[in-house]
């Protein structure tokens, strides 16, 4: 697979490979990171963490533990999370609102430039409540599925099979 | 394992969420690399989520990307590349023509020296070979020279004064005789130039009766420079004369041109 070979690469240093993966992901990476700062110049900043941290960290992704998606998602959402606690964040007083991911999308204005813009928007205004949570907190903001039961107050097995039909609803307007 | 009930349990999603633990994650994986269907439904996933996530990003990102090959010290910008390498490649490009041209001026003037040796040597040469030359020419001429001088100073050469006769009686010659050798030296200094198709003729003559023995022709009288010549003479010679003669020479002398005439003194 394409992918497994340009990761390997990525791996041995390879600046090429480092450039696709970065195209490959970089818009995602940095709407997880926005989603979370919630500014455009602090998820400029951590998204230039973020992708210093990998090329360094290269060598402690294993395709056996994860997506390799997933390995540079755990990355973005933890750096941002950290940058949400530090020191100068806090003091900066971000005005920090409680939007969703949907919020920004819906609230967005250039959305229209990007690929897929219609099909999302219109996932994203015809989602329920409960589909928009639990999106949420388990890919924007990096929730185990127990953390996700707990904080929503549902069980495992719901919280499994409700996202599981959240994401294929998404992949009828995305994919298709 | 019922495949489709694994898939539909919503695991999968949990699995690119990064929501699962270390072991389950190991689970899918080993299940993903058996079962097609599995890994199809992963790649479905993960694309449908990239698409969601990256429509929260608002902006283009490769300005990012910038600072971070900056900051890695990665050198993917071209024109810089360029702009290095350029200088470099041009300094030892002039560097390699100075240096041609160099070489090749310096040939020329090492061929052009070498030529110019090479002629110095051959005029060197020639004139070695002249020198040669006049040295041989020396050495015969002092040899000859030499010879004289013994005949000169020989006790048994006879000399003897040859007189102008007649309408000559302005030439002269003188002839020494070595009997013991049976030869004589002529010396034909006092006799003009003869005329263009004629030649000095030498006879030896006895007296009683009158008889001319041709001791033969001068041929070279004009082209010798001392006009000594060596001449054969084995006769008992009594007297000696010199006749111009037509060139060849001739059987008896012709008397009306009898330029000079010596006679043998007795003792």
């Amino acid at each position: 697979m394409e992918l497994d070979l340009l990761v390997e690469k990525f791996k041995q240093k390879d600046e090429k490979a480092f450039e696709k993966l970065y195209n490959m992901y970089s818009d995602s990476m940095h709407g997880v990171i926005y989603n979370i700062v919630k500014n455009h110049d602090i998820a400029d900043e951590v998204m230039q963490d973020v992708f210093i941290k990998a090329w360094h960290k290269a060598d402690s992704y294993s395709s056996k533990k994860g997506r390799f998606f997933t390995w540079i998602l755990n990355i973005s959402r933890n750096a941002a999370i950290d940058k949400t606690r530090s020191k100068s964040f806090k003091n900066s007083k971000q005005n920090l609102n409680s939007d969703f991911f949907v919020d920004i999308i819906e609230g967005s204005e250039n959305l229209d430039d990007k690929t897929d813009a219609i099909g999302i928007k219109k996932f994203v205004t015809k989602l329920g409540e409960k589909c928009k949570a639990v999106i949420e907190l388990l890919y924007f903001k990096g929730f185990t599925q127990s953390e996700a039961s707990e904080a929503l107050n549902m069980p495992i097995g719901t919280i499994k099979t409700r996202n599981r039909n959240c994401i294929q609803e998404l992949r009828n307007m995305v994919l298709n | 394992m019922d495949i489709k009930a694994y898939i539909e349990s919503g695991i999968l999603e949990l699995y690119v969420a990064g929501a699962l633990s270390e072991k389950e994650n190991q689970d899918v994986y080993t299940l993903m690399q058996k079962n097609p269907e599995v890994l199809q439904e992963v790649l479905e996933i993960e694309a449908a989520i990239i698409k969601l996530t990256a429509a929260t990003s608002q902006r283009s990102n490769n300005h990012i990307l910038q600072q971070v090959k900056q900051s890695l010290g990665l050198n993917g910008d071209e024109t810089k590349v360029i702009s290095i390498a350029k200088p470099k490649y041009n300094w030892i490009t002039y560097a390699g023509w100075a240096a041609s041209i160099v070489l090749a001026a310096g040939l020329l003037w090492t061929v052009n020296q070498n030529n110019q040796l090479k002629s110095d040597v051959q005029i060197a040469e020639t004139q070695q070979s002249l020198l040669e030359t006049q040295i041989i020419n020396s050495k015969n001429s002092l040899e000859e020279a030499n010879t004289l001088i013994t005949v000169l100073r020989d006790d048994n050469i006879i000399r003897i004064p040859l007189a102008g006769q007649g309408n000559f009686v302005s030439s002269y010659a003188k002839v020494y005789w070595d009997k013991n050798s049976d030869r004589i030296f002529l010396d034909a200094q006092g006799l003009p130039e003869p005329p263009e198709g004629k030649v000095y003729q030498v006879w030896s003559l006895t007296l009683t009766p009158l008889t001319p023995t041709s001791l033969g022709t001068i041929d070279r009288f004009t082209a010798d420079a001392n006009k000594i010549f060596e001449i054969k003479n084995a006769n008992e010679s009594e007297a000696f004369g010199i006749t111009l003669e037509p060139a060849g020479g001739s059987i008896t002398p012709t008397m009306d041109q009898l330029y000079t005439l010596g006679i043998v003194s007795a003792g």
